[in-house]
């Protein structure tokens, strides 16, 4: 079970590096995709078998989905791609590296210099996340209705075509603006 | 199946900093929004690890809450990616840093 986890673990961050790294949008995404279903393997090995299906279904089935959709409508061009491929250049992506190596640095002293824990046996099956969620959270699921719905309207009143102008004024007013 | 709480933390602060190099890296914005993604769910990840090295459900609940964030972020992201297209023709935010119009 334990040589599963390390598999899992390293597929995940072997595809995630060439998802920073890569040029097309979409194998980006596919990329992408494969790093998501192996953390879900991870999930369903430390015992959250409900949270590694979850992941499966909303992040790698309906989030990716809607990345696809959006990469099909825009029709990126062959000249942006060129310059993204510059901004792959050392000089560009050596700085970020470096601070973000160090917070990495940071975290690997801060978790070697604890006893360790080791993960309990037992899974956490999905009626005992049900009930919390339903009781002691309950007031923060209520919250993540009102965002879904704020997210619901911002993407309606975002996404939607300009408004085509017939009379002839308004037509003039807008070309001066 | 005696994995260690630390690996997977490990694991998750991995993948945040290779998330966080891709959203500083990259100028594209599809791009920029994939290592956001890329960052929730590594913090996901952190959760779901530590309830389950307690062995409760309070990890995998708060999972729940940040799938629903991301999925909500993500849509509106992507409609504003959307209209920043129309406007400027093109998918770099450098372009889009006036705020004029």
């Amino acid at each position: 079970m334990n040589i599963l986890f390390y598999i899992a673990a390293f597929l995940a961050i072997i595809t995630t590096v060439k998802v920073v790294i890569g040029k097309n949008a979409v194998h980006t995404l596919l990329y992408l995709i494969v790093s998501l279903l192996s953390i879900s393997v991870i999930f369903f090995i430390i015992g959250a078998p409900f949270v590694a299906a979850l992941e499966v279904i909303t992040y790698a089935g309906a989030i990716m989905v809607l990345f696809v959709f959006v990469i099909m409508m825009l029709n990126v061009s062959k000249k942006e791609r060129n310059k993204e491929n510059e901004l792959l250049k050392p000089n560009i992506w050596i700085g970020p590296s470096i601070i973000s190596i160090i917070l990495f640095m940071e975290m690997v002293y801060i978790l070697t210099y604890q006893p360790a824990h080791t993960m309990t046996q037992h899974k956490v099956l999905l009626d005992a996340v049900g009930k919390l969620m339903f009781t002691k959270y309950i007031l923060v699921v209520e919250l993540a209705a009102f965002l879904l719905t704020a997210g619901i309207i911002g993407a309606y009143h975002l996404g939607q075509k300009e408004k085509m102008i017939h009379h002839r004024y308004l037509k003039n007013e807008k070309m001066k603006s | 199946m005696n994995i260690p709480m630390e690996q997977g933390i490990l694991l998750a602060a991995l993948l945040f900093c290779i998330g966080l190099t891709g959203l500083l890296v990259r100028r594209d914005a599809i791009f920029m929004l994939m290592s956001v993604e890329i960052m929730l769910n590594a913090a996901g990840v952190a959760f779901v690890v530590a309830g389950s090295a307690r062995g409760q459900a309070d990890g995998q609940v708060m999972f729940i809450f940040i799938l629903t964030m991301a999925a909500s972020e993500v849509s509106v992201g992507l409609a504003l990616i959307i209209q920043l297209y129309k406007k400027f023709k093109s998918l770099d935010m450098d372009r889009a840093s006036t705020m004029k119009g």
